[in-house]
C-alpha cells in the first residue's frame, strides 16, 4: 500500500504526513459471536495433497511460533523454522510466571466468554480490536483441553481436576497455572509438538539462525535472509508465505525483563520493507521487579505481582532519610498506595503503581542503591498470617529474591521497582493476523492486536497460544489457496541478490567503523534515553527532546561503533551491533507515536492528559484509533495511517481507582 | 574486587583451545556471574580483543542457556543461603543466578565450557547441545495434533501423578547433568522427560515406544552410561530427583520385556 498523502519535502521527522485510513478488510459483519465460524467458513481451503507443496517460513519458537509451525506441519505444510537461540525450547515465552486465562468457567464463578472478552477491551482501555479480542476469548478455551492433551502439567486439585486462581485484580478465577513456571510448561509443550514434527519431517529446524531482511517479490512476502550464527554465513530462503513471531521490542529500553537476546530486528525490517508498524509506543512497565544495582546491570527480573495481594507499599515520608527500614517508626512511613487509593490500596493496576512508584523517587525519597526503589513489606502479612503461611503462598518469590540480592524478605522488607514488560504494539495485522504486506502474518507478541494499550496479566500466554495453535493455521489458507504457487522463485532471482547484497553491505559497515564505542555502550546510551523521555510517563517537551537526540545517537553509532572479528565466524559482538542498528530506528517511531497520541490511555501516559485527581485522561473523541505508521526512510517522518476503532459491543468508559 | 580468570579460548569446532588468563578489576559483589564477563568483554573489546563467547539469554534460570563450568563445578559453586531461605531451593542455581558474592577479592577462577563428547565446543564457552532436541524428537512429546483434544476435564489426573509429572518437567535442558558426570551421560535429562510423560495418562499409549526410543536415542548420540555416580542430581538447577533414572530404568525394563 502507498501514501497518498503529501509530504513536505524537507519536514523534520516530527511533521508526519497523515494517509489514507486504514481499514480491516478481513473481519466479516454479523453478531460478534459469529465472526470467527463465519470467517473460518468463507476461508478457502488448500487441498490436503496440495499442501506439502506450500513452504511456509515461520521465524521464532516461543508459544506462537512454536505452536504455528507444529499445527501447521501437522496440517501438511512445509516448514521452515528459525530460531537465534541453540534450541526451540529456549525461547523467552519460557520465562513467564504467572498463568493463562481461560473463559472455561470451572468455578461456576460467572465467567464466560463474553465476560473475558469485556474484561480484555477494557482492560486494553479501548483501543483494541473488538473482533479480534472476542475470537481470543472463544479460543481460549480450547487452549486448555490442548495443553491438557499434550501433558502441560498445570496445577491440580485432590478431585484430579485443574486448580485456578484470579490474577491481575479480576473477579473471576479463570487463570491455569504451572506453580511460577506457567510459561516454560506451555512452551515445552509447544515445543514438543513442533519436535515431533521435525522428526517427521515437516519442520526444517534452523537454529542459531537470525533473520536480518525480509524478501519481496510482487508485492508479496517470499522469502527471508538470515545469517547463521555460528558460520556466520548469510543466506536467502524462499518460501509461499512468512509468519513473524519473533516477540516483543521491549530491549529497546536495553534494561527490560525480557531475554538479553530478544530483539527487534525482525519486525522492524518488516517494517521498512512495507509492513505498517501500529501503536509502537503501548508498553507496559512492571510495577514488581527487583530494583538495579549499579550501572553493569545486564537485565532485570520480574517477581509475580501476586506479591501485591499481602505486601505493603512503603518510602520513607521524609527525603533523603537513608536510616535502615527497621529503624523507620511507623508514622515517618509513607504507604502512598494506600493513601492515594484508599479504596483499591496496593493493588491498584499495573501502570498506576508504577508511575506512583516513580513519583516518589523522582521526590528523592526512593530506597536502596541510587535511590531507585520501594520497599514492599511483608511484616504485617507474617503478624496476621504466620510466617509458616506466608512462606506457603510466595516461598519460591523470597527465595528468588534472596538469591539475587542476598537479602532475607521475612526479615527485611523486598525492595522493588517497575521494570519494561512487554509490548502491546507491533506489526499491524488484520483479522488474518496478515500484515500490510500480503503473505506477512505476524503472530503473537509481535503483532498489535489484541491488547489495545494496555495487556491483562495472564493473557500474553494465551494470546501467543490462540494466534499460534488456532488462528493463524486457519487463516493463513485463505491466503495460500488464493495465490496458488505459479512460479518458482529461486535465490539467483536478482530481487533476492539484491536484499542479500544489502544485508552482507550493512554487516560489513558494521565491521568496517573501527571507531572507539561498544554495541552495549549505544544500546545502553539509547535505553537511558527512552526510560527518561518514553518510559512510565510522558511529555511533549520530553519527546522532542528525544527526537531531536536521536538521530545524533545514530550518526554517532556509524562514526564511532566498534566490533571486532569478521562476519564469517561465531560473532555475538556482531550481533549486537547489528540489533542496535534497528533500535535506533525504532526508537525514534516510538517516541513520535507518543507525542502524536496527545492523550493518556493504558500503559501510555501523558502527562498533559491528566484528571484533577491525576488519572490517566482518555481522548475517545480524538484518539479512538490505532496508528500505523509506514515507513519512508532512515529518519524521515512516517506517515500515520488510521484505523479506526468501533466499540459495538462494550461501552468506553473512563476508568477510576481513587 | 580484583579477579584473576583462567578462561578457556577457542576458536571454532575444529581448533585447539587453551587456558587464557585475564585480570579484572572494579567487580561489585552485586554483580551476576554474567555480568562480570560482560565487563571483562567490554574491555576486550576495547583493547581490540576477541571477546568471550557464552551462552546466556533469559538470565533469570529457566531457559538453560547459560553453561559454564566455574571452578571445575557446573554452574559454580552454590552460594550460602541467607538466613531464612530454602536451603534446597537456594542450593541450586544456573549460572546466571551465580552472583560475585561467592567470591573472593583476589580470587582466581577457572571458567570452562560443558566437558561432553556429545556436546562438541562451538565457540569458546559456548557448546552444541542439539543432541538433546533429538532425544526429545525421538520421543518426548505426546502425539496430540492441534484440534484433536478432548476436553480437558475429560480426564482428571489424580495430584500426586500431577506433581510428580510436574516435578520432572521442571528440567531446563542445560545439560548440567551431563557435564557433572564423569562418564558424560545424559540419564537425568532422559529420564526427566520420560518420567513427566508417562506418569500421566494422556502419556500412557505411547509409554513404552517414548522410553525405547528415547534411550535409543541418547544411545546413539553418543553419551555415556550412567554408574549411578549421582553428580548429575547435585549439579541440576531445577532438583531434578536422581530417582528418575530408576523410575526411567524400570520403564525400560517393562517395555523390552513387553516386545513393544
Amino acid at each position: 500500500m502507498t501514501s497518498t498523502a503529501d509530504r513536505t519535502p524537507y519536514g523534520s521527522y516530527a511533521d508526519y504526513p497523515t494517509g489514507a485510513p486504514v481499514a480491516d478488510a478481513a473481519a466479516p459483519d454479523g453478531p460478534i459471536a459469529e465472526r470467527w465460524d463465519r470467517r473460518r467458513f468463507e476461508a478457502k481451503l488448500v487441498n490436503p495433497a496440495n499442501r506439502r507443496k506450500h513452504t511456509v517460513i515461520v521465524v521464532g519458537t516461543g508459544l506462537a511460533g512454536g505452536a504455528a509451525g507444529a499445527t501447521l506441519a501437522e496440517q501438511g505444510y512445509h516448514v521452515e523454522q528459525f530460531c537465534y537461540q541453540d534450541s526451540p525450547r529456549r525461547a523467552h515465552s519460557i520465562a513467564a510466571q504467572g498463568g493463562i486465562n481461560a473463559a472455561k468457567n470451572y468455578r461456576n464463578d460467572g465467567d464466560s466468554v463474553h465476560r473475558l472478552f469485556y474484561d480484555t477491551v477494557k482492560g486494553g482501555d479501548f483501543r483494541a480490536r473488538e473482533s479480534n479480542v472476542h475470537r481470543l476469548a472463544q479460543i481460549s478455551v480450547e487452549i486448555i483441553d490442548q495443553c491438557v492433551a499434550q501433558g502441560v502439567p498445570f496445577a491440580r486439585e485432590y478431585g484430579g481436576l485443574l486448580d485456578t486462581r484470579s490474577f491481575g485484580g479480576v473477579q473471576v478465577s479463570r487463570t491455569f497455572y504451572a506453580r511460577g513456571q506457567t510459561g516454560q510448561q506451555l512452551l515445552l509443550g509447544a515445543y514438543q509438538a513442533l519436535s515431533r514434527q521435525i522428526a517427521a519431517g515437516g519442520v526444517r529446524l534452523h537454529a542459531r539462525t537470525e533473520m536480518l531482511d525480509l524478501i519481496v517479490v510482487d508485492g508479496r512476502a517470499r522469502g527471508i535472509v538470515a545469517r547463521d550464527l555460528v558460520t556466520g554465513r548469510i543466506e536467502s530462503h524462499v518460501a509461499d508465505a512468512v509468519v513473524l513471531a519473533s516477540g516483543g521490542y521491549g530491549n529497546v529500553f536495553y534494561l527490560s525483563t525480557n531475554a538479553m537476546n530478544s530483539n527487534a530486528t525482525a519486525i522492524w525490517r518488516a517494517h521498512r520493507r512495507g509492513a505498517y508498524f501500529a501503536n509502537p509506543c503501548f508498553t507496559q512497565i512492571h510495577p514488581t521487579c527487583i530494583p538495579r544495582t549499579g550501572d553493569h546491570q545486564s537485565k532485570l527480573t520480574l517477581m509475580s505481582e501476586s506479591l501485591r495481594n499481602d505486601g505493603r507499599i512503603w518510602v520513607p515520608k521524609a527525603e533523603g532519610d537513608t536510616r535502615p527500614p527497621a529503624r523507620i517508626p511507623e508514622d515517618e512511613r509513607d504507604y502512598y498506595l494506600e493513601r492515594l487509593y484508599p479504596s483499591f490500596g496496593n493493588l491498584v493496576p499495573r501502570d498506576i503503581a508504577s508511575r506512583a512508584a516513580k513519583n516518589v523517587c523522582d521526590e528523592g525519597r526512593g530506597v536502596g542503591p541510587g535511590g531507585q526503589g520501594v520497599y514492599l513489606d511483608f511484616a504485617d502479612a507474617v503478624a496476621r498470617m504466620g510466617r509458616a503461611a506466608v512462606e506457603e503462598k510466595y516461598g519460591n518469590l523470597f527465595d528468588m529474591y534472596a538469591r539475587i540480592t542476598a537479602e532475607n524478605p521475612y526479615e527485611a522488607p523486598m525492595r522493588i521497582y517497575p521494570a519494561v514488560h512487554y509490548t502491546m504494539g507491533g506489526l499491524w495485522v488484520d483479522y488474518d493476523l496478515q500484515t500490510t504486506v500480503p503473505g506477512l502474518f505476524a503472530i503473537g507478541e509481535a503483532n498489535f492486536s489484541d491488547h489495545g494499550a494496555n495487556r491483562l496479566g495472564a493473557s500474553a500466554l494465551m494470546q501467543g497460544l490462540a494466534d499460534g495453535y488456532f488462528v493463524l493455521p486457519s487463516t493463513i489458507n485463505d491466503y495460500l489457496a488464493r495465490n496458488p504457487r505459479h512460479d518458482t522463485l529461486t535465490a539467483e532471482h536478482p530481487l533476492v541478490q539484491e536484499v542479500l547484497a544489502e544485508t552482507e553491505d550493512r554487516l560489513n559497515l558494521l565491521l568496517a567503523v573501527g571507531g572507539d564505542r561498544t554495541p552495549d555502550s549505544f544500546h545502553r546510551e539509547i535505553g537511558t534515553l527512552m526510560w527518561e523521555y518514553c518510559g512510565m510517563a510522558r511529555t511533549e517537551a520530553g519527546l522532542r527532546k528525544a527526537l531531536d537526540r536521536i538521530p545524533l545517537i545514530r550518526d554517532e553509532f556509524w562514526r564511532r561503533i566498534k566490533v571486532p572479528g569478521t562476519g564469517q565466524e561465531f560473532n555475538q559482538s556482531l550481533e549486537k551491533a547489528n540489533r542496535v542498528v534497528d533500535y535506533l530506528e525504532l526508537a525514534e517511531l516510538m517516541c513520535l507515536d507518543a507525542l502524536h497520541r496527545a492523550e493518556s490511555c493504558g500503559g501510555h501516559f501523558r502527562v498533559e492528559s491528566q484528571t484533577p485527581d491525576g488519572e490517566a485522561a482518555r481522548r475517545d473523541e480524538a484518539f479512538s484509533y490505532a496508528a500505523a505508521w509506514e515507513f519512508t526512510g532512515t529518519g524521515a517522518a512516517p506517515t500515520l495511517h488510521k484505523e479506526d476503532l468501533a466499540f459495538e459491543y462494550v461501552h468506553p468508559t473512563q476508568r477510576s481507582y481513587a | 574486587m580484583k579477579l584473576t580468570l583462567r578462561i578457556w579460548r577457542q576458536k571454532n569446532a575444529g581448533a585447539p583451545g587453551a587456558l587464557s588468563t585475564y585480570e579484572v578489576a572494579g567487580i561489585s559483589p552485586d554483580m551476576s556471574f554474567l555480568e562480570m564477563l560482560d565487563t571483562l568483554n567490554e574491555e576486550l573489546l576495547l583493547g581490540g580483543d576477541d571477546p568471550v563467547a557464552f551462552d546466556h539469554d533469559c538470565r533469570e534460570g529457566i531457559c538453560g542457556a547459560c553453561s559454564l563450568v566455574i571452578n571445575g563445578e557446573a554452574h559454580g559453586p552454590n552460594g550460602a543461603s541467607p538466613a531464612g531461605a530454602d536451603s534446597r531451593a537456594w542450593g541450586s542455581t544456573t549460572t546466571c543466578q551465580l552472583h560475585m558474592r561467592s567470591f573472593q577479592d583476589g580470587d582466581t577462577i577457572d571458567i570452562e565450557p560443558w566437558r561432553a563428547a556429545a556436546f562438541p565446543v562451538v565457540k569458546d564457552l559456548v557448546v552444541d547441545r542439539s543432541a538433546f532436541d533429538r532425544i526429545i524428537q525421538s520421543g518426548g512429546y505426546i502425539s496430540a495434533p492441534t484440534g484433536a483434544a478432548p476436553e480437558a476435564h475429560a480426564t482428571a489426573v489424580p495430584k500426586p501423578a500431577a506433581d510428580a509429572a510436574f516435578e520432572h518437567a521442571e528440567c531446563i535442558g542445560c545439560g548440567a547433568c551431563v557435564a557433572a558426570c564423569p562418564n558424560g551421560s545424559a540419564m537425568l535429562f532422559t529420564a526427566a522427560k520420560v518420567v513427566h510423560l508417562n506418569s500421566l495418562p494422556q502419556g500412557a499409549p505411547e509409554r513404552e515406544s517414548r522410553v525405547l526410543d528415547m534411550v535409543g536415542q541418547m544411545d546413539a548420540e553418543g553419551f555415556g552410561g550412567c554408574t549411578n555416580t549421582g553428580e548429575c542430581a547435585t549439579a541440576c538447577p531445577k532438583g531434578i530427583p536422581l530417582f528418575s533414572i530408576s523410575t526411567m530404568n524400570r520403564e525400560f525394563v517393562r517395555a523390552a520385556r513387553k516386545g513393544r
